[in-house]
C-alpha cells in the first residue's frame, strides 16, 4: 500500500473551494488528504453575488458556499484565518501564521506560526483590487471592493456620507456604483477611458450605457484622470483633470466621502515570486495546460494563475483550472487551454452583454449593429466575412438574445440567411435549433447535451433539479432562463405538459421566484417584475411575493412597498366575508384563555353587534365588522392584551391542544405548555399556504394532533413529531418524522421543516402535497431535517430564528401608525357614510348578512 | 371629455395608492377609483357583479395581456380598467365612468 498523500490548498476562495468539493466527489480523498488554508475569517463565498450582501437577509451567511464551514469527507480540513507565508520548495513545507483570536485574550491565543508538509501545493490566492498610486488615498473613507469586511466597512461609512465616488467605470466599477446606490449617496463614476466597461464594449455601447446608468441618478465622468484624493484624515472629494490635458490645466472637483477603488486586479502572485517561481509579465503564476507551475509539486489555479502567461478575471476559467488539476493528479487527461471571456450582466437594471470578437478583430470581420435611442437598445453582432458564422457581439439595453447567440459562437453553428433578424426588435420569434455540443452555462461548463442527459436519463424535471445534477446555472444565474428553455422544449417534445410557472406574468415557480429574491435581496415588486416577468402582475403573483418578501424580511404587510400587492385579506388583515364584511379574530395560543379575555372578546361583539362564533381552531370568530370599524373593534382588543390571530393569512392558524398531563390524569407531557409556545413562536410567520399544528398530552390523541401540518404527541419519553396532515377535502393523516424527543431538538426540527417548506413549497401548496412531490417523499424531508444532509439545518434556524425575533403583532403596529389606518375608510369623499349595500336580519338572536341585491350587470343600479 | 361642471371631486390623485383603489361614492353609488402603475386613472363601479359586495376596489391591480385590470376580491375575476368589462365571462361588466385629474384632483363623471 503506498502512503496517503497531502494536498495543502493555499486559499479559500471561490476556486479554491470548487477545487477541494471536485477532490471529494471525484474520490482524490481516497487516495489523498486536503488541507486548505484560508485568509479569510469566513468559508468560501459566492464573489460573484457580493453586491448582494446589501440586500441578503442572511448576510454572509446566505452567500457562504459552504455553510456550517465544514466539509461533510473528514478528509478536507479547513483552517480559517490563518495566512500562507512562505512556502519552502526544497522541504515542501508551507508557513502558516494563525493571528491571536479577535475575541479572545493574548494570552491563551496569542497567534501561532505553523510549519505543515506537502506532497502537492495547489495555489489558489485570487487576486486583489488595484490601487493606483494616487496621492490620498490612504485617507479614511477610502475603500476597495472584493470581500465581505470591505462591504461591511463601505456600508457603515456610507451611514453619515452623502455621497461617494468609484474610481473606474469598468463591470466592477458599476457593480460597486450600484452598491452606492442602493446606500443612499449622491454617486457619481470616474473612469479614463473615453466610455464605460471599456474592455467590453465599443463606443456606441458605452455612449448608450450611460443614458441609462445617469437615468438611475449615477453622475459619469469619462475620460478624466483622478489627480488627488483632498480632505483632512478623512475622503473630501476628487480632484480630476481631462484625459489629454497637461499637469496643471484646470481641474475640477468631484465631492465625495466614500471613494471606492475599482481599477483592476492584480493577481496575488507574492509567495511564488519569493520561492522564485516564473510568473507572467502582466502578474499571475506562469502555469502549463495543466495548471502546473515548473516545479512538479505546485499548482496554481484561478485568479492567481496565468496559464499560457494570460490570467482570467472570471469565475468559470478558475473552475475549469481546479477541475483540471483534480484530474491530473488523478491521472487524468484534462487540460486548460483557454476561456469564453463572455460577459452578461444586469449593471444597474441594464441588460448588458459582451460576447466572442466582439471589436470585429478578426480579418474581414463585418459588423450589424441596430440601435433605438428612445428604449436605449443597442445591439452589434460581428459576423465572418462570408456572412455565414458569428464571432462575437454586444447588446445593451435587451440581452434577450444572448442566451442564444454566445453558443453559436462557441459551436460555429450556421447564421441564417438574414442574420440582422438575430438582433431586430420582435426577432424572438426566431427560434433556432441550438446544437446539443453548445455551451449553456459558461460558468460551469454545461453543454446543452448535459442539461438534456440530465432531464432524459436522471429525471430531472425542474430547473432546481438540474442544477443539482450539472451545476448549470448555480454560479451567475445568467444561463437560468435558456437552461428552463431546453426543459420545457424537452417536456413539450414528448408531450408532456410541465408548465411551473406561477402565472401569465411570471415563468419561475414559487421556489424560484423565492430563490431569486433571496438572492438579489428585492424589496421590491417593480425590481422582481422588471427583472423576471413581464405585465403589472395579477391576484397569483403579487400575493405571492407579498408572501415571500414577508417571509424574508419580517417588514409589516402594510408597508408603502408591499401593501398593494396583498390580498384583500391581508390588505385589510381581516377575512372578506361575503356580503363585504370582515371577521376578527384575536389570538387565543393553544385555546387557552382568561376569563376577563373572554369577557371582553364578549362585550366587543356585544358592543358592535358581531355575530360570534366558536371555531374548530379553540378560539372565537366575530362576523360582521365593516371596514371602516376594524380599527376601533382592534384598539379595544389590541388594549386588553389580545392580538392578530393571522385568520387572513396564509400563515400560521393555531396550534391546537388538549388539556394535557397538567389536568388530564392520562396525560403524560404538558401539551398546553408546548402548544401555546409553538403557536407563539411560529405565529405571523407567512408560508405558502395556511399552517396548523396539534400538541396532544398522550397517545390517545384528544388534540387531532396527526390532522396537521404539524402534530405532536407526547410519550413517556419526550414527544413524537409527525408532518403532513390536514383536514378539510383531501384529508390525508400526519406521519412520523421523528420520535422521542426532547423539546429543544423538537423545536429545532420543526424551525427546519416549517423554513424548508417555506422556502421550497409551490404557491398554495399544503405540507401533504409538497411532501408527496418532494422527490424522495418523507424520507427527503428526514434527511434534510433530521440528518441535515444539505448541510442547510443551522441556516433554517437562523432564518427562523430572524422570523421569531422580528416578530411584532401586525394590528398593533396598524393601529399606531396613521398612514395604514387611511384605507380603512367607507368611501374616500364620504367616510361617516356606511356601504349602503351591507345589511343585515336576526336569526337565532345573532345577525345574519342580508345577500345584497344583486345589481342589474352592465348598467348602473 | 368629462363635464367638469357635473363631475364629483373625489379625492386627490395621490390618496390612490399606486396599483391600488379606492372607493367614492358619486350621486349616491359606490365607485371605484384605481391608479396604474403608470400614472393614469380608471373609475369603474365598485359592486362586484358576482357576490353583489361592494368591493371591487379592495381588489389587486395588475395587468392581464395588455389591459390593466382589477381582480374582484371576492371570487377573482378580472375587470378591465379602462372599460368595466369582465374578462372571465363576456356576458358580464360592471359600469365605467369618466375620469380626469385636474390640478391633481380626481374628478368622476358620467357613466360611459
Ligand atoms: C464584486 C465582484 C463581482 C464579480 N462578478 C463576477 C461575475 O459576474 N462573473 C464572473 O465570472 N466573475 C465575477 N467576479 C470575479 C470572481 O469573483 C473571481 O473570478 C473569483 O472569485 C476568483 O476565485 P479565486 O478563488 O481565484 O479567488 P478568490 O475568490 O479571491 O479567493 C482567493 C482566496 O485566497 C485567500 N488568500 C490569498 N492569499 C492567501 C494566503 N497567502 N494564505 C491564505 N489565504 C490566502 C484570499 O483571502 C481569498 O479568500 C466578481 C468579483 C467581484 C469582487
Ligand atoms: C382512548 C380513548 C380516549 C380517552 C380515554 C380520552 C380521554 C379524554 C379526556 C379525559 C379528555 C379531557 C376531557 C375533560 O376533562 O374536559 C378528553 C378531551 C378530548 N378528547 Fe379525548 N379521549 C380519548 C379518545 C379521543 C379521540 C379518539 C378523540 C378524537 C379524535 C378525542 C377528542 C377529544 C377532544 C376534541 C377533547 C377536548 C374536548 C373539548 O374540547 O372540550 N378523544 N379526552
Ligand atoms: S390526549 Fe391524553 S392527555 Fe390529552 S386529553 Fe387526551 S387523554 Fe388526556
Ligand atoms: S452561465 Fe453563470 S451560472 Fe450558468
Amino acid at each position: 500500500m503506498t502512503k496517503r498523500q497531502r494536498i495543502v490548498v493555499v486559499g479559500h476562495g471561490m476556486v479554491g473551494h470548487r477545487f477541494a468539493q471536485a477532490a471529494v466527489e471525484r474520490g482524490l480523498t481516497e487516495t489523498h488528504d486536503v488541507v486548505v488554508f484560508g485568509e479569510e475569517p469566513r468559508a468560501a463565498y459566492d464573489r460573484v453575488g457580493l453586491t448582494s450582501w446589501f440586500g441578503h437577509p442572511d448576510g454572509a451567511e446566505g452567500l457562504s458556499l459552504l455553510p456550517g464551514g465544514v466539509y461533510d469527507d473528514p478528509r478536507v480540513r479547513l483552517v480559517l484565518d490563518s495566512v500562507v507565508t512562505e512556502i519552502d520548495r526544497a522541504a515542501r513545507t508551507v508557513t502558516v501564521v494563525s493571528p491571536p483570536s479577535a475575541v479572545g485574550d493574548l494570552l491563551s491565543n496569542p497567534g501561532a506560526v505553523t510549519v505543515h508538509d506537502y506532497d502537492v501545493l495547489v495555489l489558489a490566492t485570487g487576486a486583489a483590487p488595484f490601487v493606483p498610486p494616487v496621492e490620498g488615498r490612504g485617507k479614511d473613507g477610502c475603500f476597495v471592493y472584493r470581500t465581505i469586511e470591505d462591504l461591511e466597512a463601505i456600508k457603515a461609512a456610507s451611514e453619515a456620507a452623502t455621497s461617494g465616488v468609484v474610481i473606474g467605470g469598468g463591470l466592477l466599477g458599476l457593480e460597486a456604483a450600484n452598491a452606492l446606490v442602493q446606500l443612499g449617496l449622491d454617486t457619481h463614476v470616474v473612469e479614463m477611458a473615453p466610455r464605460l466597461m471599456p474592455v467590453q464594449l465599443d463606443e456606441a455601447a458605452g455612449v448608450t450605457l450611460v443614458r441609462h446608468v445617469e437615468k438611475l441618478g449615477v453622475k459619469v465622468h469619462t475620460a478624466v484622470l483622478t489627480e488627488e484624493i483632498e480632505g483632512g484624515d478623512s475622503v473630501t472629494g476628487l480632484r480630476v483633470r481631462q484625459a489629454g490635458t497637461e499637469e496643471g490645466a484646470p481641474t475640477e472637483v468631484v465631492e465625495a466621502q466614500v471613494v471606492v477603488f475599482s481599477a483592476g486586479i492584480r493577481p496575488r502572485d507574492a509567495l511564488a515570486r519569493e520561492c522564485d517561481l516564473a510568473t507572467a509579465p502582466r502578474g499571475g503564476v506562469l502555469v502549463d495546460e495543466q495548471c502546473r507551475t515548473a516545479d512538479p509539486h505546485v499548482f496554481a489555479i484561478g485568479e492567481c494563475a496565468a496559464p499560457g502567461g494570460t490570467m482570467y478575471g472570471l469565475v468559470a476559467p478558475g473552475y475549469a483550472m481546479a477541475e483540471v488539476v483534480v484530474d491530473a493528479l488523478l491521472d487524468g487527461p484534462g487540460t486548460f487551454t483557454g476561456a469564453d471571456m463572455s460577459t452578461k450582466l444586469k449593471l444597474l437594471g441594464v441588460d448588458v452583454a459582451s460576447f466572442g470578437d466582439a471589436f470585429a478583430t478578426t480579418e474581414g470581420a463585418l459588423e450589424l449593429t441596430y440601435a433605438d435611442a428612445v428604449s436605449g437598445v443597442y445591439k452589434k453582432l460581428v459576423v465572418s466575412e462570408d456572412g455565414r458564422r458569428l464571432l462575437g457581439g454586444i447588446l445593451v439595453g435587451d440581452a434577450s438574445a444572448y442566451g442564444i447567440l454566445r453558443p453559436m459562437v462557441s459551436s460555429g453553428l450556421a447564421l441564417p440567411d438574414n442574420p440582422e433578424q438575430l438582433i431586430l426588435p420582435a426577432s424572438s420569434g426566431v427560434q433556432l435549433g441550438m446544437p446539443d455540443e453548445a455551451q449553456v452555462c459558461s460558468c460551469n461548463d454545461v453543454t446543452k447535451a448535459d442539461i438534456l442527459h440530465a432531464v432524459a436519463e436522471q429525471g430531472c424535471e425542474s430547473v432546481a433539479d438540474v442544477k443539482q445534477c450539472t451545476r448549470a446555472g448555480t454560479t451567475c444565474g445568467s444561463c437560468v432562463p435558456t437552461v428552463k428553455n431546453l426543459i420545457e422544449e424537452h417536456f413539450a417534445s414528448v408531450g408532456k405538459v410541465v408548465d411551473k410557472g406561477l402565472c401569465e406574468h411570471f415563468r419561475l415557480t414559487r421556489q424560484e421566484l423565492f430563490d431569486v429574491v433571496a438572492v438579489h435581496g428585492y424589496r421590491r415588486f417593480d425590481d422582481i417584475v422588471e427583472a423576471h416577468g413581464t405585465g403589472r402582475g395579477c391576484d397569483v403573483c403579487k400575493p405571492a411575493i407579498a408572501s415571500i418578501l414577508a417571509s424574508q424580511t419580517s417588514t409589516h404587510i402594510l408597508e408603502p412597498a408591499t401593501a398593494e400587492l396583498q390580498d384583500t385579506n391581508d390588505k385589510y388583515l381581516g377575512n372578506i366575508q361575503r356580503n363585504g364584511t370582515y371577521s376578527v379574530v384575536p389570538r387565543i395560543p393553544g385555546g387557552e384563555i382568561t376569563p376577563e379575555k373572554l369577557i371582553v372578546i364578549g362585550e366587543v361583539a356585544r358592543d358592535y353587534g358581531l355575530y360570534t362564533k366558536i371555531t374548530g381552531g379553540q378560539r372565537i370568530d366575530l362576523f360582521g365588522a365593516r371596514m371602516e370599524q376594524l380599527p376601533a373593534i382592534w384598539k379595544r382588543l389590541v388594549d386588553a392584551g389580545f392580538e392578530s390571530g393571522h385568520a387572513y393569512g396564509k400563515s400560521l392558524r393555531t396550534v391546537k391542544s388538549c388539556v394535557g398531563s397538567t389536568w388530564c390524569r392520562f396525560g403524560v407531557q404538558d401539551s398546553v405548555g408546548l402548544a401555546i409556545a409553538l403557536e407563539l413562536r411560529y405565529r405571523g410567520l407567512r408560508s405558502p399556504h395556511k399552517l396548523k399544528g396539534g400538541v396532544s398530552g398522550c397517545a390517545r390523541e384528544c388534540a387531532e394532533a396527526r390532522g396537521k401540518d404539524f402534530g405532536v404527541i407526547a410519550t413517556e419519553k419526550g414527544w413524537n413529531l409527525y408532518v403532513g396532515g390536514n383536514g378539510g377535502a383531501t384529508p390525508a393523516h400526519a406521519r412520523l418524522l421523528a420520535g422521542d424527543l426532547d423539546t429543544e431538538t423538537l423545536v429545532s426540527y420543526l424551525d427546519r421543516f416549517l423554513m424548508y417548506y417555506v422556502r421550497t413549497a409551490d404557491r398554495l401548496q399544503r405540507t401533504s402535497t409538497w411532501i408527496e412531490q418532494l422527490e424522495g417523499g418523507l424520507e427527503r424531508v428526514r434527511e434534510v431535517v433530521v440528518d441535515d444532509s444539505l448541510g442547510l439545518g443551522a441556516e433554517l434556524e437562523a432564518e427562523m430564528a430572524r422570523h421569531v425575533g422580528g416578530y411584532a403583532d401586525e394590528w398593533a403596529a396598524t393601529l399606531a401608525d396613521p398612514a395604514k389606518l387611511e384605507r380603512f375608510v367607507s368611501f374616500v369623499n364620504a367616510p361617516d357614510t356606511p356601504d349602503p349595500t351591507i345589511a343585515f336580519t336576526t336569526e337565532r338572536d345573532q345577525i345574519q348578512p342580508i345577500a345584497p341585491a344583486l345589481i342589474p350587470v352592465g348598467a348602473p343600479a | 371629455m368629462i363635464d367638469l361642471v357635473r363631475a364629483t371631486a373625489v379625492c386627490a390623485v395621490a390618496d390612490i395608492p399606486l396599483e391600488g383603489g379606492v372607493a367614492a361614492l358619486v350621486d349616491g353609488l359606490a365607485v371605484a377609483v384605481f391608479r396604474t402603475h403608470d400614472g393614469s386613472v380608471h373609475a369603474i363601479g365598485n359592486v362586484d357583479p358576482f357576490s353583489g359586495a361592494s368591493v371591487l376596489s379592495r381588489g389587486i391591480v395588475g395587468s392581464r395581456g395588455e389591459a390593466p385590470v382589477v381582480s374582484s376580491p371576492m371570487y377573482k375575476q378580472a375587470f378591465d380598467l379602462r372599460t368595466g368589462a369582465c374578462l372571465d365571462d363576456a356576458s358580464v361588466s360592471v359600469p365605467s365612468y369618466d375620469v380626469s385629474v385636474v390640478d391633481g384632483v380626481v374628478l368622476v363623471g358620467g357613466v360611459r
